[in-house]
This record gives C-alpha cells, sequence and structure tokens, in this order.
C-alpha cells in the first residue's frame, strides 16, 4: 500500500457531498493540504465544514490550470450532478457533469504528480430494460442507451475515466458507482420524494430499490483516497426495498399513476420548476436497480449498513408529513380485534 | 384457572391474547380422569378468533411495509399466505394433481428443475411451484425463470417477481443456483404453451440449451420434469396470428371456451394433473464443459428425450383426461 497523497483536490465542494468529503479529508493527519474546487460559492450552511480546506472558486477550465500548479497526487471528482438546476435547467447541468469532467481529467492527465483518481459515478450506468438481470455486477453492460439525461452522462464520464485509465496506467483510478445516497440529514431529490404526505408512484410496477447512507458513502470515498483500490466499485447497502415497501415504511400514502401520465406530469412539473422528477427517476421506478457488492467489501474490507438500516435512518427524521405510522396501524388493529370480539361476544 | 396465570399484557382484547392452554389430561390410577374431558365446542370460536387476529396482524404488517423482499423481488411472506393457499386449491380440488418421485429433487442445495411447457398461460409453472412447496419434505421455494415479456408487462411483472420468478438470463440463473436455490425453467417457452392442442405433449425446441450451460457453470443437478394435465387445461385450437401480432404477444388462442364466453372463457378445463420428476442428471464433473457447445447440446437432449418419455408414460397411467 502506498503512502496517503500529500496534496488531494476536490471538485464540487459547493454541494453537500463535496463539502463533507472535503472536510473529512481535510480534517485527516494523513493529508497535508485539502484543495476544494468550485465555479460556485458553498452555501452558508456548508461554510462551516470547509474552515480546513482552501477554496479556489474557479470553472472548470481555470480549474484545470489549478490543478496542474497545485502539483496534485490526488484528485476527487464529486462535481457531479444528478437532477438539472430550477434556474439553469439541463444544459447546464451536461455542461458541469460531462465537459467538467473532461476537463477535469484532461487535467488530471497532464499533472505528473497524480497518483490517484476517484469519480463519482452512479448505479445509474446500468440503464434500465426489461432483459436487464435482476442484480448489476460491476461488469454488466447496459443493453440500451438510457434516456435519463444523468444516465447517459453517467455513461459518457464513465467513458471517459476508461480513456484516462489507457493513457496513465500507472495513476490508481477508482470509479464509485454509488446507490442513491439517503441519511437523517442530505436532501436530495429522492429524499423530497419521500418526504411528501402523498407520494406518486408508476401504475403495476413496483420497483426493488436500494439506498447507501451517506456516511457510508463518505467513508468509501475516504477509503479510495487514502488506500489504494483501482477499478469500478458498487456501493450500496445490502438488501433491498420495494418502493412500495418504502412508502409504507415511510409511512406515506402512494398514489399509483400510469407511466405515461406519470412522465406528461413530472415533464409539466420540470416546466413549472416545481419538482424535478425526471425521466432518471421514472425509469428507476419502472425498472428498479439492485446491485452487488461483494466486490466492494472484498476489496475495501467495509461493508455498508444495510438498505433497510439507511432507510430507517431517514424516516426517523422525516416523521412528520407521514400519515399511516406503524403505531397507528397497531392501533387501528388492536381497536378493529377488539370491536370483532365485542360483536361476536354480544351475539 | 387460577388469575395469576393471566399476565398483565395477556388480558381479553389484546391483539396477542391467547386463550392458556389446558393441562395435559393426566391418567389416574391408569384409569381416565373423572370427568373426561368432553369435545370442547368452544375451541371452534378460538379458531375464527386467532384467524381474525393472523389476518389483522398480517394486514399490519403488510401496510406497515414491514416484511423482507428478496434482491429479486421474491416475498415469502405473501406467497405462503396468500399466493399459495389461493393456487393450491386449483391444485388440490381443481386438477387433483399427483405428485411421483418428489425424493428425486434435491433436499438442500440447488438443483435446476427442468420441465415441459403447456397451457396457453403459464398454469403449469405455478402448479409446480405449489407441489414442490407442498410434497417436497423441505417445503422448497421453486424460483422460475420466465420471458422477458412477462417483465414487460405492468401489474404481470411485480406478481411475477414477487412470487420469486425472475428473467430467463444466465447472470440470474448462475445466482440463484450458486446460492443454493430451485430453479424452474421452461426451455421450450412460448413455442409450448402456445401450441395447438393437436400437438399436444410433443415436446418443443429447446431453444440454445443456455439453461444446460448456466447448470454446468454451477456444477447444479438437472432434475427433468414431465407434467401432464396442463394440454388440456385451454386447448388452443387455432392461433390468429394478426390480432397477436397488433397486441405484441406471441400467440393469440382461439379456445372452446375463450373468446366466445368471455371471462368465462378464462376458467380452466378441469383435466387430471399428473406431475413427475426425473432422476436427477449430475453436473459437477462437467464444469469446464459449460462452453463447449457439444456437450451442452448433448446434455440438453438427454433432458429432451427423459421429459419425452416420462410423458408418455404418465399418459398411459392416465387414459381419461378428465378422470378422477
Amino acid at each position: 500500500m502506498t503512502a496517503a497523497p500529500s496534496v488531494v483536490v476536490v471538485t464540487g465542494v459547493s454541494r453537500y457531498i463535496g463539502a463533507r468529503v472535503a472536510a473529512r479529508l481535510a480534517a485527516d493527519p494523513r493529508i497535508d493540504r485539502v484543495v476544494g474546487l468550485d465555479p460556485h460559492d458553498p452555501p452558508v450552511g456548508l461554510l462551516g465544514l470547509l474552515d480546513g480546506v482552501e477554496r479556489i472558486r474557479a470553472d472548470a477550465r481555470a480549474a484545470t490550470e489549478a490543478i496542474v500548479d497545485l502539483g496534485a497526487e490526488a484528485v476527487v471528482h464529486l462535481a457531479i450532478t444528478s437532477v438539472p438546476d430550477a434556474q439553469q435547467g439541463r444544459a447546464a447541468m451536461k455542461e458541469q457533469n460531462v465537459i467538467g469532467t473532461m476537463q477535469v481529467l484532461a487535467a488530471a492527465q497532464g499533472t505528473s504528480t497524480l497518483r490517484k483518481l476517484v469519480v463519482r459515478s452512479s448505479t445509474a450506468a446500468y440503464g434500465a430494460s426489461f432483459r436487464d438481470p435482476a442484480v448489476f455486477t460491476e461488469d454488466t453492460e447496459p443493453r440500451a442507451v438510457p434516456r435519463g439525461s444523468f444516465a447517459r452522462d453517467i455513461l459518457d464520464i464513465e467513458g471517459y475515466v476508461r480513456g484516462f485509465r489507457r493513457r496513465r496506467p500507472e495513476v490508481a483510478a477508482t470509479v464509485l458507482r454509488f446507490a442513491p445516497m439517503i441519511s437523517s440529514s442530505a436532501e436530495t431529490s429522492l429524499t423530497r420524494y419521500f418526504s411528501q404526505p402523498v407520494v406518486p408512484t408508476v401504475l403495476g410496477r413496483d420497483a426493488r430499490l436500494q439506498f447507501v447512507h451517506v456516511e457510508d458513502a463518505l467513508e468509501v470515498l475516504h477509503r479510495s483516497v487514502i488506500e489504494d483500490h483501482p477499478g469500478t466499485f458498487n456501493v450500496a447497502g445490502s438488501g433491498i426495498l420495494m418502493l412500495s415497501q418504502a412508502v409504507r415504511r415511510a409511512g406515506r400514502i402512494s398514489l399509483p399513476v400510469p407511466e405515461p401520465a406519470l412522465s406528461t406530469g413530472a415533464a409539466l412539473l420540470r416546466h413549472f420548476g416545481v419538482e424535478q422528477i425526471g425521466l432518471d427517476q421514472i425509469d428507476l421506478f419502472v425498472h428498479g436497480r439492485v446491485v452487488d457488492t461483494t466486490r466492494l467489501i472484498d476489496e475495501f474490507g467495509f461493508t455498508p449498513r444495510t438498505t433497510l438500516a439507511a432507510f430507517e435512518d431517514f424516516i426517523q427524521a422525516h416523521a412528520e408529513g407521514s400519515t399511516l405510522t406503524a403505531d397507528r396501524l397497531a392501533a387501528a388493529e388492536n381497536a378493529i380485534l377488539d370491536g370483532i370480539r365485542k360483536v361476536r361476544a354480544t351475539s | 384457572m387460577s388469575q395469576d396465570e393471566y399476565r398483565g399484557d395477556m388480558l381479553p382484547g389484546q391483539a396477542d391474547f391467547r386463550l392458556p392452554e389446558p393441562p395435559p389430561v393426566q391418567r389416574v390410577n391408569g384409569r381416565r380422569p373423572i370427568p373426561e374431558k368432553p369435545p370442547t365446542v368452544e375451541t371452534d370460536a378460538d379458531v375464527w378468533d386467532q384467524r381474525v387476529a393472523d389476518t389483522l396482524a398480517f394486514l399490519r404488517r403488510r401496510l406497515a411495509g414491514q416484511y423482507e423482499v428478496d434482491e429479486f423481488g421474491f416475498d415469502p411472506e405473501l406467497v405462503d399466505t396468500f399466493f399459495h393457499p389461493l393456487l393450491k386449491i386449483l391444485y388440490r380440488d381443481w386438477f387433483r394433481t399427483e405428485v411421483f418421485g418428489i425424493e428425486n429433487v434435491p433436499s438442500d442445495g440447488s438443483g435446476l428443475v427442468v420441465g415441459n411447457h403447456s397451457g396457453t398461460i403459464a398454469l403449469d409453472a405455478l402448479m409446480l411451484t405449489v407441489a414442490l412447496r407442498d410434497k417436497h419434505p423441505n417445503e422448497r421455494h421453486l424460483r422460475l425463470l420466465g420471458a422477458d415479456l412477462v417483465f414487460r408487462m405492468p401489474v404481470m411483472s411485480e406478481l411475477a417477481r414477487a412470487v420469486g420468478a425472475t428473467v430467463a438470463c444466465n447472470p440470474d440463473a448462475e445466482r440463484l443456483m450458486n446460492s443454493g436455490h430451485l430453479v424452474g425453467v421452461f426451455p421450450e417457452g412460448f413455442k409450448g404453451i402456445g401450441k395447438k392442442f393437436s400437438d399436444r405433449y410433443k415436446l418443443q425446441r429447446f431453444g440454445r440449451g443456455g439453461f444446460v450451460s448456466a447448470a454446468l457453470r454451477t456444477g447444479t443437478p438437472i432434475v427433468p420434469v414431465a407434467i401432464v394435465g396442463a394440454e388440456e387445461i385451454y386447448p388452443i385450437l387455432a392461433d390468429l396470428k394478426p390480432l397477436a401480432r397488433l397486441l405484441g404477444v406471441p400467440y393469440f388462442p382461439v379456445t372452446p371456451t375463450f373468446p366466445w364466453l368471455g371471462p368465462l372463457g378464462l376458467v380452466p378445463l378441469p383435466s387430471k394433473w399428473l406431475i413427475e420428476f426425473c432422476p436427477p442428471i449430475p453436473t459437477a464433473h462437467l464444469t469446464e464443459y459449460a462452453d463447449d457447445p457439444l456437450v451442452v447440446y448433448n446434455l440438453a437432449d438427454q433432458v429432451r428425450e427423459t421429459i419425452q418419455a416420462t410423458l408418455h408414460e404418465l399418459l398411459e397411467k392416465r387414459p381419461d383426461p378428465f378422470g378422477p
């Protein structure tokens, strides 16, 4: 095992995961210098995290020079968004995901000191098809080009990393395909979705879902910077939750909508900038997505908490707004049972 | 019965309330104690109380999401409490199914059950599942491999996953067999269930034998199974191909009752069913031949011949398709 890199560049520190990773790496005494790159200033809520992190506010083009000038030994590329921003839209998202990755990787390739590259990817890389196997291993190829914009970006991003690996084979490149992240505090489009009192689902479909707890995702990212784990890894909690089961566990009420209506409705909502449910989410809810994490557990010696445990943590923090809670159901069960007993006793 | 035998949380009116068991009957001096315990009439009421309580508890668990589903979407609780009891009525009372050779099914560990497919809709797969759960000493669950068309259809796809089926592809088949499951496959596919009544009990082509290579790769024994009875439940007299193409399905069956009688045509004819499991074919010594087309083809052919021969034997045992 090689020593921990002394200079680490983290992209996307204006967002929750980027800021958390940068803060975690800055707190690690084995790392001398952590530099956060982002074209935007982090929101006030995240500024506290970034005390020990040098921040460079630069767009991807300027950032490339920074990576070379700093003599970065490790680059952690987290500036990847899964949902278009309400104001800037899809064009900005693609610019950031695809063009941003291209430029970061180009800079990384030109940095002679670089030893490590860690890229955040997603299990969306497996696409969504009816002929898919139930469980994806890292070697599964997507059967068709996905229709979701995020999934297409992910395929492009992984394509660039493959190119990078060919050109700089001595750099340990780690691609982490994360299942949707969830925790008590993180806010993503999926946590917003499960926080609604009434949750729209696809009629006649019940997806198999997996989540990864944010803290476990951070641990895996941290280990891939400190240790050497070249390759592609699925990062998810073992076990699954059916979408309907997850909605019920969260005490919400599901509203099954036919798929075409849901797509149209989501497009309308997107148009008005209300909620960001894209084709990515709809594909996820139609096909579900389950991955095999054997490779991660063997290589990292770390087992993320289960999907059930991660989701339980989320439910605890989002109890308000739920209607059908387990306690209320148990009370109703007792009341009905008592009622039946009384009726039968009198008759 | 003294008061202190009731615990505080076991009072009547609580969901988990149970009547205490009566003390065991003890013989006194070799004679039955007097008075003899009369046949209890009130237990009848308690059975219903228990059933209501169980049903309510089941509904509560379903509504609260407190159940476990495996990575393929298999929901054992839903299957055991809901689907199997329903299917068992069809299996036992409607089709009067008899099962032979259940000892040929591995008692634990993986196994690949390969059967003949017939009956317009895949009822034979479901009946095979019930037979294994019902007759096997270890009450094994059969994990079916289905065509991707099944998983394309809304509702149907989710039902199939809930009862333990998954898409017929090598990664899923090998994953199930590697984790010690009993896997069921019907290599004839739609060619089998969509064939005409005049072709009944004639095995169709077995595809590319993908099931054999999956078994070889995992060293799983192959158990051929012959199912007699499914051919007569919806006898296909004609296949309206243009209509089938229009609807995007592999065939559009015309049976004596469908579509003439509308929904009533969906009631299967009450044929007599016989299911026979043949001796398993071991494959553990052939693991390195998984990609050898000749070995794979010969094994697939051997399985096919075994099933065809057993079908003929079973048909002799059952001269009248609608007999007792």
